[in-house]
């Protein structure tokens, strides 16, 4: 299966280590995009847990996937500093023009669109996190821009 | 002309634009052939005023801001000439009132210079708490935290020195210090301007816990929606390994601290401290019943000294200028200096530490400058999602951990997130339960179930469905999440949704 060597390799890094479940989970998801869940059973059997509990813990966690997500990630917070600054219109402008909920991907597989909780940028609200880079002060407007960036840099 | 020029590499500045402006001041000196020294500095925590230039020249530094990055070759160009007459010239940075007006100890060195210099750091007293503790016993340097009256910064206000002294008495193979880094309140980020602006100081408070209660091994629970203070944090935990303060031997002293930076995965229950535990061991970050208290039974069932981020950073003030000098600072039980953070719809954001005791109107309005729509402000949440909605009646409360508690608040991490009249508090106070149905654990029934209960019931109000029997039904399910609920998280949700309708009943109408 492609992608069983990043699975061995990341296992053996923290196979040992003290409470090493979730920093390889985040290893194989910084690798891959996702947690494929063929691999589910090796990894329960590496860190001496049942499929059961890796699943537990795979839930509970926003961060972990288990489907590969878009080429983007566009992160909305929600939170309600966000939301004194006008976060429930971005939010709503959002899902409407990529025509997706949060936990979705649009059907070109570009953007997934998710919840945030406070990416801890509340004096300058409202805020989104795109592949990583937090953005401030954005308005409807400063979405559309920042998304159209993604697509003309996408056909590049 | 040689210069210095400084562009922070902190989260809001990038966010707002501050590496274009830093590769814009590359660019001019470039084409000048040099002789710009661009530094990459923490935040100030002056966010309303970011991308923040500052410029040395002739010992002293002169600010600018916000700057764009078109807007750097002429301001780097009116240096020679007449700065004060550039739109975005603020004076000397040190005579900003925002910041002059504050009592700066924690966050004394933070945007001062690169947050990952070790000589930077000691330059400005960094390491002389550790070289204090290092020649005390650990009972002395509990002794020491006790006395300061210093209390947990993450919102439960726990006295430290007694959670430092439990660690100590314990006896155990062995015992850790664990950093909660998991700051999910929205409204607050005191916790990544310290760790992007200052990380050493944390690193030194943990050194410090760790000489004092005997544990050599410590954890930094950082949550994953701070990827710029993971970058940071990784750099300073190696420089402090290669600069002898973390490992087998600190600093020759034969005593060893060995330190992990553990990422989140996104769950804001995490933030409670057994949670937390639960979480770094490799499970569902559910919390655990107490007794037995992290300080007896915890990481690894092991004794645990679980801080906040601030606590343990304010342990270098303690140690470095004596329990005295914190004690002095603040008012009744709530001793040393609390960082404020103003967020939401507020003109001049950003971080203002000030000694326990003010006014949160003083605060709002003198270091906020009001709301950023111009709008009236009409709500203050106070101590993140689980705080209380305050109506300018309670304005006047002065910020102190009692104070707060009398009036059914609570101050929390030191969130302030400001709401101009155009708030519908029906949907802040739905927005509660719904963010406790999102990030509830789901240990105890009353908070999982209750607070999905919650947001019906809210709607039910909200549409006029039996309004006046949906209330009392509201309450008495506020009663059972408080009363019936392990920890914060069901226990404190009823705040926001009781003090919503009780300040602003005409909002659910």
């Amino acid at each position: 299966m492609p992608g069983d060597e990043v699975i061995d390799e990341c296992i053996t890094r923290y196979r040992e280590a003290p409470g090493g479940l979730l920093p390889l989970l985040h290893a194989i998801q910084d690798e891959l995009g996702h947690i494929p869940p063929g691999a589910l059973p090796t990894i329960a059997e590496a860190m001496r847990c049942s499929r059961a509990e890796l699943h537990g813990v795979i839930s509970f966690y926003h961060d972990f996937r288990t489907v590969p997500g878009g080429r983007h990630r566009l992160q909305i917070c929600r939170a309600e500093a966000c939301q004194a600054m006008g976060g429930r219109e971005l939010e709503a402008h959002a899902r409407s023009s990529l025509g997706i909920d949060f936990g979705e991907t649009t059907a070109d597989g570009a953007v997934s669109l998710e919840a945030v909780y406070c990416l801890g940028n509340c004096a300058c609200s409202p805020s989104v996190c795109l592949d990583d880079a937090v953005y401030a002060r954005v308005d409807p407007g400063r979405l559309d821009q920042l998304l159209a960036t993604l697509h003309e840099a996408d056909a590049r | 002309m040689n210069l210095r020029v400084y562009v922070p590499r902190d989260t809001t500045a990038l966010a707002l634009g501050a590496d274009a402006v830093a590769d814009a001041v590359r660019h001019w000196a470039a084409k000048r052939g040099g002789a710009v020294e661009l530094v990459r500095n923490g935040s100030r925590g002056m966010f309303w005023l970011e991308p923040l230039v500052e410029v040395e020249r002739d010992g002293g530094r002169l600010a600018f801001g916000p700057v764009g990055a078109g807007e750097v070759p002429a301001l780097l160009a009116s240096l020679s000439a007449d700065p004060a007459g550039h739109p975005r010239y603020l004076g000397p940075v040190a005579e900003i009132s925002w910041l002059r007006d504050q009592r700066r100890e924690t966050f004394a060195r933070a945007g001062v210079g690169d947050p990952l210099s070790l000589t930077h750091y000691r330059s400005l007293g960094g390491f002389a708490g550790l070289e204090r503790a290092l020649a005390m016993s650990p009972g002395a340097i509990v002794e020491e935290v006790t006395a300061s009256g210093l209390r947990g910064r993450g919102g439960a206000a726990f006295p430290a020195g007694i959670k430092w002294r439990t660690v100590l008495e314990a006896s155990a193979p062995q015992k850790y210090i664990v950093c909660n880094a998991d700051e999910g309140d929205s409204g607050t980020f005191a916790d990544r301007l310290l760790m992007e602006a200052d990380p050493y100081q944390l690193v030194e408070g943990m050194i410090i816990a760790g000489l004092a209660v005997g544990a050599d091994r410590g954890y930094i629970y950082l949550r994953s929606e701070y990827p710029r203070a993971r970058e940071v944090l990784d750099q300073a935990l190696a420089r402090a390994s290669a600069g002898g303060y973390l490992g087998e031997d600190i600093r020759g002293s034969g005593r060893a601290f060995h330190l992990e930076v553990r990422l989140g995965a996104g769950a804001y229950i995490c933030g409670e401290e057994t949670a937390l535990l639960e979480s770094l061991e490799g499970r569902r970050g559910t919390v655990r019943v107490k007794p037995p208290l992290p300080a007896v039974a915890g990481l690894f069932g092991q004794p645990t000294v679980i801080n906040n981020v601030l606590t343990l950073a304010a342990a270098t003030t303690v140690l470095a200028r004596g329990a005295d000098f914190y004690r002095a600072l603040g008012s009744g039980r709530s001793r040393g200096t609390l960082p404020l953070q103003l967020a939401g719809n507020v003109l001049r954001g950003g971080l203002v530490e000030l000694p326990f005791g003010i006014s949160l109107r003083e605060v709002v309005e003198t270091f906020g400058g009001g709301t950023r729509s111009g709008r009236p402000l009409r709500a203050i949440q106070v101590g993140g999602p689980l705080g209380a909605y305050l109506p300018e009646s309670r304005w006047d409360t002065p910020l102190d951990y009692e104070a707060f508690a009398a009036i059914g608040a609570m101050l929390g991490h030191g969130g302030v997130v400001m709401f101009d009249d155009t708030v519908d508090m029906a949907a802040q106070a739905r927005f509660a339960m719904a963010f406790c149905a999102v990030e509830s654990c789901g240990k105890c029934t009353p908070c999982r179930i209750g607070s999905t209960r919650g947001v019906e019931v809210i709607d039910r109000i909200i549409a006029g469905d039996a309004p006046g029997e949906n209330r009392v039904l509201l309450r008495d399910l506020c009663d059972t999440l408080e009363q019936g609920s392990l920890c914060a998280m069901g226990g404190l949700t009823p705040l926001p949704v009781r003090s919503a309708l009780e300040a602003f009943p005409g909002d659910f109408d």
